[in-house]
């Protein structure tokens, strides 16, 4: 140990170096959201801005007026198919780790294949179903395609295999069914996973950017991310706005995530170590 | 009496666990399961797709047909290189910060929340803020400037373009497995870093020799990992390019290749075909990986 003390510095400069690489793309971001064009166009290196400006922030919402629609559209989709998955996937894992019928090891069998089934392959048939169901520019569309997850529902099975199978005899003996024990008993003990995947599902929905690119064409219908996108073609050089922009689209995801920051890493080792 | 009570009981069982996965069978069955034997027969199929949605039998054509296809073998090259430079360096990087990580560090955990953050960021806003710091007189030429390093055209030069998505990549999904390196390294138990110490071994022989070993399961879950992602590299390449794949198809990857042809061209059969293709190639790189990873272990 004696060694790492004296390359300490070392260490602490690197890491320090790194954490500056990571942060300025942010930092120059969110700064050149709060500038006029012209102090942008200049291309002075000032991070904290010389005339401090909301206007940015205002021209979006007002002179783009699809832009809050976006915004609506992103958080009914991501909190929809966050919500779904929540449940779905954990019914499903609870099933699988719990719930003796037949075919229980068949589907467990099919859900790991999936999971090394690369996306690509099912890219055009979903485009393809979604059309003949009427579902593209839908919200039904982008929704319902995503409300499980074959990763979750092995992880809420890893869960639920671990899970203290005491109390769910007691609640038997108690005269509650599979689905309130399911609701009143295990599901509130699950908390700290689903925590996890909330995160995770929501992050994956929010950022989203194929899929949506895929079935939307109506641009009431877009979202953030395909919205910005459009914003990034029309104001082509009015880097102002689409930093202010990208920064609506960004901080409700870092808030999340500082907030969760716990679980998050935690899930991470949980669906990576082993 | 007794038996059948149990039956029904059984039944119940049953039954309850149906009803737990109906959702999960439904959603699979018509999102997952079907789309992939529906895209065998697209990629055997000429689809007509405007007006009556109609499908004609071609066989392999498809896929010899990709075969001549120059576009294809840019992409493919384009991928590849992708590939080969990404991986090695955002897994060397993981590492290297996971090691550091692990040492007794004060702030650790806010360097981890910090590192983390593009991890949580959408490729697109990212991509974004890049093109606006790789701007010609941009944020990136301006300090190499300073420095007195060499500027590029980031955007618009051919031998450049891709690069420049490779640096934005890195940058953004090395510490997602730093993490998991991390997470790695708490498993190792200590008393084998106290029983090399007793034999000796200094700090350099535990890393090459406990650390490095025991970490290589997670190494093959990385570099698995990274493949796999690197292989499917859209929204970069997509949003830089404004979905062309230019500079004079500098940027065309495999993945968007597959979307120009499905859904700019309405080529649907062909597409499917690539994308059939795409995902054998992925599959099978991860097979061979897992082969090599094998016989290393046996050794």
């Amino acid at each position: 140990m004696k060694r790492s003390h004296f390359l300490q510095p070392l260490f602490y400069s690197i890491l320090i170096a790194y954490a500056i690489i990571t942060l300025f793309p942010f930092a120059w971001a969110l700064s050149a959201s709060f500038k006029p064009l012209a102090e942008i166009v200049e291309g002075g290196m000032h991070l904290i801005p010389q005339h401090f400006t909301w206007e940015n922030y205002q021209h979006i919402f007002t002179a783009s007026p699809l832009f809050g629609r976006w915004l609506f559209n992103s958080v009914l989709v991501a909190v929809f198919i966050t919500s779904f998955n929540l449940l779905f996937n954990s019914m499903a894992g609870y099933a699988l780790a719990r719930i003796h019928f037949p075919g229980n090891n068949l589907i467990f069998a099919l859900i790991l294949a999936v999971l090394m089934v690369p996306g690509q392959i099912t890219l055009i048939p979903t485009f393809l179903i979604l059309k003949s169901l009427g579902w593209l520019n839908t919200y039904q569309g982008l929704i319902v395609p995503s409300v499980v997850n074959a990763t979750f529902i092995f992880m809420m099975r890893q869960f639920f295999i671990n899970f203290p199978k005491e109390l769910e005899e007691a609640a038997a003996l108690d005269g509650l069914n599979r689905w309130q024990t399911f609701w009143q008993i295990v599901l509130p003990l699950a908390k700290p996973a689903l925590a996890a995947q909330a995160i995770f599902v929501f992050m994956g929905a929010w950022n989203n950017f194929l899929m949506p690119l895929m079935i939307l064409s109506d641009p009431a219908m877009f979202t953030l991310p395909l919205g910005l996108n459009t914003f990034k073609g029309q104001y082509i050089s009015y880097w102002n706005y689409i930093m202010a922009a990208s920064m609506v689209f960004t901080l409700p995801a870092l808030a999340i995530y500082a907030f969760f920051n716990r679980y998050f890493i935690h899930s991470v080792t949980f669906t990576g170590g082993k | 009496m007794f038996k059948s009570l149990i039956k029904s009981q059984q039944r119940q069982e049953a039954f309850s666990g149906y009803l737990f996965m109906f959702p999960t069978l439904l959603i699979l069955g018509v999102f997952l399961v079907l789309p992939i034997l529906f895209s065998i027969f697209l990629a055997t199929h000429r689809v007509q797709i405007l007006g009556e949605v109609s499908y004609r039998f071609v066989g392999l054509r498809n896929l010899t047909r990709s075969t001549a296809d120059p576009r294809v073998g840019i992409a493919l090259r384009n991928t590849l290189e992708y590939v080969l430079i990404v991986v090695p360096v955002q897994t060397i990087l993981a590492l290297a910060l996971a090691l550091i990580l692990d040492l007794k560090i004060r702030g650790k955990s806010w360097f981890r929340v910090i590192f983390f953050m593009p991890t949580v960021t959408s490729a697109a806003v990212l991509t974004l803020i890049f093109m606006w710091i790789y701007n010609s007189n941009g944020l990136l030429n301006n300090l190499l400037e300073k420095v007195g390093l060499p500027t590029y055209n980031w955007l618009g030069d051919p031998n450049v373009a891709l690069k420049s998505i490779m640096i934005m990549n890195i940058w953004s999904t090395a510490p997602f497995f730093m993490v998991i390196y991390l997470a790695a390294l708490q498993d190792i138990p200590t008393y084998l870093y106290e029983a090399a110490k007793l034999d000796g071994a200094n700090e350099m022989d535990r890393l090459w020799n406990i650390t490095l070993p025991l970490l290589k399961p997670v190494t093959f879950f990385i570099v698995v990992m990274g493949i796999i992602g690197t292989f499917q590299l859209f929204d970069q390449s997509y949003i830089f390019s404004g979905g062309s794949g230019g500079p004079n198809n500098a940027t065309l990857t495999f993945v968007l290749l597959i979307y120009q042809y499905a859904f700019k061209n309405l080529d649907i059969g062909y597409a499917a075909a690539l994308a059939l293709v795409l995902a054998l190639i992925i599959m099978l790189v991860t097979a061979i990986q897992r082969r090599l990873f094998k016989d290393e272990k046996a050794n």
